[in-house]
């Protein structure tokens, strides 16, 4: 009985928070993208020649980020039937693009007009003792920032 | 020295190519962030001590790289790329390796 009390409590909680905060943080993220647009993160490995940068600089960007508890039991519940487990997939869209808008951020402060070659690394936290308890990412992304 | 992860210069040319150097490190991180990182598992968000700690060990993996290419007479590293591993429960392992040049001056 006291089990059960404790996972409610935990549930709850997660639920509450863990939206306050995906919420929050989308938001942040929305606000940032639209203020950092003007310095865009470019794929591509080799630069235009007509580009002669005076210096070139490596920028990196890392976040890590956690799942709640709520959405970590309802992923556990689509484990049993398979499909798409959409409360993972909004925790590595808000790393991503975090990560990248940490990037961009320090090529901003370098005073970087683009960042070219933007590769995305990803890679889960394990938090030991029990297996299949991956609940946190982390991104880095990286890239080299053009300085006119 | 110069760190990128482009494969060229833009505008400067490899006089000599000396190789790949690489430089990694391994760190584990304490009782007190680990706790921290618990309760963030229960209300979701951002795990700043992680974060912390793994940019610091990124930094010291970057650190030996740029050593070595010294220490093989390089003036720039090229094509620089991250990589994460987790060796044991509790511990990660941070990569980074690139290609050691000598540029023209």
């Amino acid at each position: 009985m006291v089990d059960l009390i404790v996972f409610l409590t935990l549930l709850a909680l997660g639920y509450f928070f863990g939206r306050l905060a995906e919420s929050r943080h989308y938001r942040s993220i929305i606000r940032r993208e639209k203020a950092l647009a003007r310095i865009p993160a470019i794929a591509s490995k080799i630069p235009s020649p007509d580009l002669h940068p005076q210096q070139t600089v490596l920028v990196t960007g890392s976040v890590v980020i956690s799942v709640d508890y709520f959405k970590r039991f309802l992923a556990g519940l689509r484990n049993l039937v398979g499909g798409r487990l959409k409360s993972y997939e909004s925790l590595v869209d808000r790393a991503r693009r975090e990560a990248i808008l940490r990037m961009k951020d320090q090529a901003r402060i370098k005073g970087a007009s683009l960042v070219f070659n933007v590769k995305l690394e990803t890679s889960s936290i394990s938090q030991g003792r029990r297996e299949n308890s991956i609940g946190s990412v982390e991104v880095l992304a990286y890239g080299t920032a053009f300085i006119n | 020295m110069l760190l990128t992860n482009l494969e060229i210069v833009p505008g400067q040319r490899i006089v000599k190519h000396l190789g790949l150097v690489q430089g990694s490190s391994v760190r584990a991180k304490h009782v007190g962030r680990d706790f921290m990182a618990g309760l963030k598992n229960i209300f979701g968000g951002e795990l700043k001590g992680y974060t912390e700690l793994l940019q610091e060990s990124r930094q010291e993996a970057v650190d030996r790289m740029q050593e070595q290419a010294r220490a093989v007479g390089a003036n720039a590293v090229l094509n620089i790329r991250f990589s994460t591993s987790s060796v044991t429960a509790g511990a990660a392992e941070l990569f980074a390796y690139g290609t050691a040049v000598v540029l023209e001056s």
